[in-house]
């Protein structure tokens, strides 16, 4: 068979305006994404810093109101308070949470997808939640509230119910970084070291640990700066013990003191960018552990061993569903504790009478739009800054201005926006107070971690098809929707589902924010504990968890979906 | 020159301090099947990036059919690229990805769907169409993307290390049927590789390159046969590099020998370095009548299947010299460990070069 002679066809190139389009759309794009992240992150956090120098009329007068602040015993109080309340969180959720990734990754216990499935579940829940469960069980009306003295407590309010509560809500956090960092081990280090007769507890200290130093510094600084910046949980189950968090609301909802407000914003700056910038440099120094040589590890049985430890991570197990059935039962049950029949009283007051209904619909429409919104503006935006060529200045800016939210507390965000757009001279005043600044700070509080998951996603892919696409005349923008988007449309929907669950139970920065006609679900829970509706409060906790709950599932049955439908192009070549 | 596909004037591009390509100049002919060569880092792939366009150049030209086009971005020239990782877009059919360049020129459905048959049967993989990447063979992509490359009738086809991902054997009738094809096709080609013996068998001209400079540009014969720089000779193929001293006249010592070479040019008293490959010698027939003989022992024999490398230590000169010989030589010449060897070197093989640092 002879092959057709290939006559050359005479070819245009492509017209002027496509070039043109190409070069505008690269950049302008770039363009865009830089001015956004300007407008909604950098300059209201430049703000924060003006004002501090500020008096209330808007002077220049240095120092002074920092002075105040160290002069005040009560804030230097809640400083150490806030320490106190982090170190101590830190320290019991990541030796749990290590245990656990343990037991999931390095044993042989049955069902480790159901256990990692349960200890994710906080994830879905606003952390007052747990703050709820906790006073239902040792609060002044507890059912378990004789146990106290038992631990030398006289009451739950205060640190120890703090910190009770922060585990359950940063536990998913510290054990998903864990799974990951003891997911990565070399089978080979292990044979090494079994023949040459190492004990177990050697092997663990010497190969283990150390593997997993990483992650353990990076779980240990994601809790700590979590708590720091924590708000509901002190605000609920707090009671004497304040902290800056609850300062910061004091002083600006409270009092209206704004300069004195962007001092303790800047305070409680201070510990959350020290974290991060201690992650930051330990893990630059971290080297890939794993070659393409590893052979990956596979945990054999040790019967007493897989034994302690499934015991061990249903105990969690059981913890974390405890806490979320506590607020799920206290929502249905009619006076806690002198009268426990069920009734759906508390949602029916909730909605008629404490303009819940309003609330939780805000909540939805806000959730749906960082979602939808969200992914879009970080999926594109991570293409445009990856993938695209020209403008090459921009790209660091971009690259820094991404990161910078995951070392800002939600507080202080929050703050930054109330100063820059609740400003007369800000044309952008007209914001203030619509549903589109909640969604705006939203999605700027999780653009960190969204936007390195699309990284990511993005750098897994060939390199090269934007080369190919312009050496075939085909703009890059056609490639980004005929190629990239569909490969990547996994990730997306992660994205969005990360948005739309963490918009629904945010406080930190819209407590700021939101204005009669847009309080959201998650804030209206903080009303009603403070109105004593405690029983409305789970409800609307309760509410959240299953929307959360039931998005996650949709989104994971669409994923489902999309893979099993494309799974003849997604299996690698190596795999045929 | 009207028959001139490409010419790079002063080509030069640093990354910071460190220069990757310093004033490449080089001419490429229609039809031509040119190899850049050399290991990695010499900047034989930066400089397949600046001609598509990929990578700006800090200086110089690159003209293509006449054009200028050292300013222009990738989608305003004229070729075709196949990559490394071949970089197949995984949720197209290999037909859809064959036509990627097609239907963005509002051509009719009919006229890309014959133009994909007629590149898929080109490559000779009619039937693969409806397949995806995933379910081909790594060669059967290769091929794919060759096809991808070639759908739009580009002038200027480039290929960087397009076989090094494959298995040796595919490898080797991959390098065979790309030739072929580009023959036929009649399109300017340019491929990056770092395996000698690929460029060897497949360009019509070779390009060596090291440390951002070319050592040498032309046949496969001329650089293999009449390397023109140290780096050259030492980079293709095996040679024995012996130090010794001009005495003018085309005369050189090397230890206690004296070599009579047809190569002069170097006063008298200069070190030289002698570079000699395994098998520039002669070991049948009558050696004595022979100039530039040498004798030895053999102290060891490296079998290397169709060929074996003796390794000879040659009275008189300190360093021992590889000798090759096929398979019917080693056993009709009685050649074995420990054995005597008297040989003769091919004077006009051998190449000289002044011995300077570098």
């Amino acid at each position: 068979m002879t092959p057709p002679a290939v006559v050359r066809d005479a070819e245009a190139p492509p017209a002027r305006g496509t070039l043109i389009g190409e070069w505008i759309a690269a950049r302008g794009g770039l363009v865009l994404l830089a001015s956004a992240l300007f407008v909604f992150l950098t300059l209201p956090l430049a703000m924060l810093f003006v004002r501090s120098f500020e008096d209330r009329s808007g002077a220049f007068v240095g120092l002074v109101n920092f002075m105040r602040y160290v002069q005040s015993p009560a804030l230097a109080q809640s400083t150490w308070n806030t320490l106190t309340f982090a170190a101590l969180t830190t320290a019991v959720v990541v030796p749990m949470a290590f245990l656990f990734a343990y037991a999931i990754q390095r044993t042989c216990i049955p069902a480790k997808g159901l256990w990692r499935s349960i200890a994710l579940l906080p994830i879905l829940a606003p952390s007052l939640l747990a703050a709820i469960s906790f006073i239902y069980l040792f609060g002044n009306q507890g059912v378990l509230k004789a146990l106290l003295p038992l631990f030398g407590l006289n009451t739950i309010y205060g640190l120890p119910g703090m910190v009770l509560a922060m585990t359950f809500s940063t536990l998913p956090h510290a054990v998903m970084i864990l799974l990951a960092s003891l997911s990565l081990a070399d089978a080979r280090l292990y044979e090494a070291a079994d023949a040459m007769g190492t004990t177990a507890r050697r092997c663990f200290m010497t190969v283990t640990l150390p593997s997993a130093k990483y992650g353990l510094v990076s779980a240990s600084m994601v809790t700590f700066t979590m708590a720091v910046s924590e708000f509901g949980v002190p605000k609920v189950i707090g009671g004497n013990y304040p902290v800056l968090a609850i300062d910061i609301y004091k002083q600006v909802i409270g009092q209206q003191n704004f300069q004195m407000g962007a001092v303790v914003g800047l305070v409680l700056l201070v510990p959350a960018v020290v974290a991060f910038a201690i992650d930051a440099i330990v893990q630059r120094r971290q080297k890939a552990l794993l070659t393409a040589r590893s052979v990956p590890y596979a945990p054999k049985r040790v019967a007493l061993r897989d034994a302690l430890f499934l015991a061990y991570v249903m105990a969690i197990s059981a913890y974390m569903l405890g806490v979320i059935l506590m607020a799920a039962y206290g929502s249905v049950v009619k006076f806690w504790p002198y009268n426990l029949s069920l009734t759906l009283d508390h949602y029916r007051y909730g909605f008629e009478e404490a303009g819940v209904e309003h609330a939780y619909r805000n909540s939805l429409v806000m959730a749906g739009l960082c979602a939808v919104l969200g992914a879009a503006i970080t999926f594109a935006g991570a293409y445009w800054v990856e993938k695209t060529r020209g403008a090459d200045g921009l790209r660091p800016v971009i690259r820094l201005q991404a990161m910078l939210p995951m070392a800002v507390p939600g507080m202080v965000l929050g703050i930054g926006y109330i100063l820059f757009f609740n400003n007369p001279a800000n044309p952008l005043t007209v914001l203030y107070g619509t549903m589109a600044i909640l969604v705006a700070s939203t999605i700027v509080h999780f653009y960190s971690s969204s936007h390195l998951t699309a990284v990511t996603a993005l750098k897994q892919l060939d390199g090269e098809f934007e080369s190919v696409s312009a050496s075939l005349k085909v703009p890059f923008y056609k490639t980004f929707t005929r190629v990239t988007l569909p490969v990547c449309l996994p990730t997306v929907i992660d994205i969005a589902r990360y948005y739309f669950v963490n918009a629904m139970t945010t406080i930190s920065a819209v407590v700021f924010l939101y204005s009669p006609k847009t309080t959201l679900a998650a804030i209206s829970i903080l009303h009603m504990d403070e109105a004593g509706a405690i029983g409305a409060a789970a409800a609307m906790a309760t509410l959240i968890v299953a929307t959360s709950a039931v998005v996650t599932v949709i989104s994971l049955g669409i994923e489902h979906l999309i893979l099993k439908r494309t799974q003849a192009w997604r299996r690698t070549a190596s795999a045929r | 020159m009207a028959d001139e596909a490409l010419k790079l004037e002063g080509i030069h591009k640093s990354f910071g301090s460190f220069v990757a390509l310093n004033d490449i100049d080089l001419a490429i002919r229609k039809g031509e099947f040119v190899c850049f060569l050399g290991p990695s880092g010499c900047g034989k792939t930066t400089l397949l990036r600046v001609i598509a366009g990929l990578e700006q150049q800090t200086r110089g030209r690159v003209i293509q059919d006449g054009r200028d086009v050292s300013a222009l971005p990738p989608a305003a020239r004229d070729y075709g690229i196949v990559f490394q990782s071949y970089a197949l877009f995984p949720n197209l059919t290999v037909a859809q990805n064959i036509a990627y360049g097609l239907v963005n020129r509002r051509k009719r459905r009919a006229e890309i769907n014959a133009r994909v048959q007629e590149l898929l049967t080109l490559v000779g993989l009619p039937d693969a169409g409806p397949k995806y990447p995933a379910q081909c063979s790594g060669g059967q992509q290769q091929r794919v993307a060759l096809a991808r490359a070639l759908a739009t009738s580009p002038s200027l086809l480039l290929l960087d290390e397009p076989l090094s991902a494959l298995d040796a054997k595919v490898r080797e009738r991959l390098r065979g049927e790309i030739r072929a094809l580009q023959k036929r096709v009649g399109v300017t080609t340019i491929m990056v590789t770092h395996d000698q013996e690929e460029a060897l068998s497949m360009a019509d001209r070779v390009v060596v390159m090291n440390h951002g400079v070319i050592e040498q540009c032309g046949t496969p014969a001329e650089v293999y046969e009449q390397p023109a720089t140290p780096f050259v000779a030492t980079f293709l193929g095996r040679v024995n590099v012996l130090p010794g001293r001009s005495l003018g006249g085309g005369r050189y010592r090397v230890g206690a020998c004296e070599l009579t070479l047809p190569v002069d040019g170097f006063a008298p008293g200069t070190d030289v370095r002698i570079f000699v490959r395994p098998e520039d010698r002669y070991v049948e027939g009558d050696i004595a009548a022979l100039p530039n003989r040498l004798s030895g022992r053999i102290s060891r024999i490296d079998y290397l299947g169709t060929f074996c490398l003796a390794e000879v230590g040659c009275d008189g000169i300190e360093q021992p010299l590889a000798v090759s010989f096929s398979l019917n030589q080693l056993h009709d010449l009685d050649v074995r460990e420990g054995g005597r060897l008297d040989f003769a070197l091919r004077a006009d093989r051998v190449r000289v070069f002044a011995d300077r640092a570098e």
